[in-house]
């Protein structure tokens, strides 16, 4: 059997705001950061959630000088400073990763208008790693993983492995992307966006919302360095559906493959709700609830939360576990903001309202394009494994 | 420990299998040119090939080659396959392609078909489809082929049985220049003295002449 491996201090950056705690108290208090902008390309205006720059900058102002960093690089490094501040690891540790997930990285600087003091070579990702690397005074070069929109799950289960493997004693798992005219044109050429706030496994769902926003967690094999509450990683599996590159399996093969070894690694686990990828697409949402479904989750609650943040790519799997991690400390379940009238054809309960209820474990799961599905448990110590 | 079956180079325009040259072109031939004679050598009938973006077309090319002629995929199971790969530039030739697509408020006309391939990962999904293979997945981006990474996180795949066979390697692309080294590792038992290259090592791995 494996060890187990924890997670320690966490960090939330987002139009929420730029720690865990008001992010969760925002979440908890029903607030949603997705509006609609006028972002300035396009002629059309976007349904998103975003950061107010300035705002940004204000708070990265103590941390280091805002021009010389681009908007990905400043909630990346406020996301890891704020754990480090909380932890007693250090990056300058040779036993310590820092371990990057992100879709795009710095994709803004392919765009028009670079910033002046951005050299464009840092939209390479292993140039933007150097950046958080020399930043923290990493004593192990950054790892990047760009797995689309499961890489911030995958990280949090490949950091398990690398600490398993006696690699590491401790990963920084950090992640983020932003929203740029990239993104948004991209999603829009697939007809996948919505105008209007995004409503998951809704009867009416139309689409996506965008976010940006960065997070970080510290995972150790040390319990000493466990935040409170002593929560672990109990299994993680990815798994592809070796179908399409651009829309998931009609039947979830992927994502019912990528719970199921979960479980294998976790066995006897049963979550007390899943946190889903709940994009708010017709298709991510009926497949989801057929996999949910076919792997005998028909009575767990449900969440996305895509209606708060809206798709926050490489960051999301990343953020929305950290929410969940809060969730079993807390003892409140997030309700899935957009949801009114169940729209999908499995047999899955929604969570819909946010309610108190004690549960000592949860089921994470993010899929995306490539085919790729990724699953992890999430355990409270002391509750059955 | 975990051996290497078989594996495969690709660059400056010649595809070589487990050592051996296998197709050549002259190296002042242009990347997509090369990448569809080099398929069309195969035999396969499969025209997704030609509708891939360069870097899943390189990824296709190394897995094709590669997979073909290795018994030791054939005697696993695609199913219980996984896929490890890295490269240093993502997939930023095609990001580019997008981003030219939406510069020019006069000219804009992003393409789904465009978009889909701004992701590195979506070579790991070509090749899944291609081969049916639907085990782990995982995309790092580092400096330089990371070979004690690699090798260490796909030993640990297959010796905690999360996969009993698993492919890997370093697919890179960057406008002109490009580079593929894909590897198929398997457990030592049970496999063909003829397909065995040596441990999956960072030696190993060094000693294939990467």
């Amino acid at each position: 059997m494996q060890k187990n491996i924890y997670t320690g201090s966490d960090c939330l950056i987002s139009p929420l705001g730029l720690d865990s705690d008001t992010n969760f108290n925002g979440l908890a208090e029903g607030r949603s950061a997705l509006c609609q902008f006028h972002p300035g390309y396009g002629s059309q205006p976007v349904c998103a959630s975003l950061f107010d720059e300035s705002i940004v900058d204000d708070a990265f102002g103590r941390l280091g000088n805002p021009v010389l960093f681009t908007r990905l690089e400043k909630i990346s490094i406020l996301a890891i400073a704020g754990v480090l501040k909380q932890s007693v690891v250090s990056l300058s540790d040779s036993r310590t990763l820092l371990l990057y997930s992100t879709a795009k990285g710095n994709i803004n600087l392919l765009e028009r208008q670079g910033p002046g003091k951005i050299a464009p070579d840092r939209v390479y990702l292993p140039v933007f790693a150097g950046v958080l690397g020399s930043y923290f005074n990493c004593a192990n070069t950054p790892l990047i993983l760009s797995n689309a929109c499961i890489s911030g799950l995958l990280a949090l289960v490949i950091a398990k492995r690398l600490i398993g493997e006696g690699r590491y004693d401790h990963v920084v798992v950090a992640g983020g992307d932003i929203v740029s005219e990239f993104t948004v044109s991209g999603f829009r050429s697939f007809n996948a966006l919505s105008d209007e706030p995004c409503r998951p496994y809704d009867a009416l769902r139309n689409g996506i919302n965008l976010g940006e926003a960065a997070a970080a967690v510290v995972l150790s094999r040390q319990r000493s360095v466990a935040a409170d509450g002593f929560i672990s990683i109990g299994g993680g599996a990815s798994a592809n559906d070796a179908n399409h590159i651009s829309g998931p399996s009609r039947t979830g093969e992927g994502l019912f493959r990528a719970v199921e070894a979960a479980k294998l690694v976790a066995p006897g686990v049963s979550p007390g709700f899943i946190s889903a990828h709940g994009t708010a697409t017709g298709f991510n949402d009926e497949m989801e609830s057929i996999a949910f479904t076919r792997s005998g989750y028909t009575a767990v609650p449900v969440q996305s939360l895509k209606g708060y943040y809206g798709h926050t790519l490489g960051a999301a799997g990343l953020l929305e576990s950290i929410v969940g991690i809060h969730s079993l400390r807390k003892g409140i379940l997030i309700g899935s903001a957009g949801f009114s009238e169940k729209g999908v054809s499995g047999d899955v309960e929604i969570l819909k309202n946010t309610r108190s209820q004690q549960v000592d474990s949860f089921l994470k799961t993010a899929s995306g394009f490539g085919g790729c599905n990724a699953a992890a448990f999430f355990i409270r110590e002391g509750s059955a494994e | 420990m975990n051996v290497i079956s078989s594996y495969c180079h690709i660059k400056n325009n010649r595809v070589s299998r487990n050592g051996f040259s296998v197709f050549e072109q002259k190296p002042e031939i242009a990347f997509f040119e090369f990448a569809s004679a080099a398929f069309r050598n195969l035999g396969v009938a499969y025209p997704k090939f030609f509708k891939m973006d360069a870097l899943c077309k390189l990824a296709l090319l190394a897995s094709e080659y590669l997979l073909s002629a290795d018994p030791a995929f054939g005697a696993t199971g695609p199913e219980h396959t996984g896929i490890v790969l890295s490269n240093r530039s993502s997939s930023l030739e095609t990001d580019r392609a997008h981003a030219r697509s939406v510069s020019n408020p006069e000219a804009y006309f992003p393409s789904p078909a465009v978009f889909v391939y701004t992701l590195p990962n979506i070579m790991i999904g070509e090749i899944s489809i291609r081969h049916q293979i639907t085990g782990e997945n995982a995309c790092f981006v580092t400096p330089g082929f990371d070979a004690g990474l690699i090798s260490g996180y796909v030993n640990q795949l297959l010796e905690q049985k999360l996969v009993k066979a698993c492919l890997a390697g370093w697919i890179e692309l960057d406008g002109p220049s490009y580079e593929a080294f894909l590897y198929l590792v398997v457990p030592p038992q049970g496999t063909a003295k003829n397909s065995n290259f040596g441990p999956h090592s960072t030696k190993g791995i060094w000693d294939l002449g990467f």
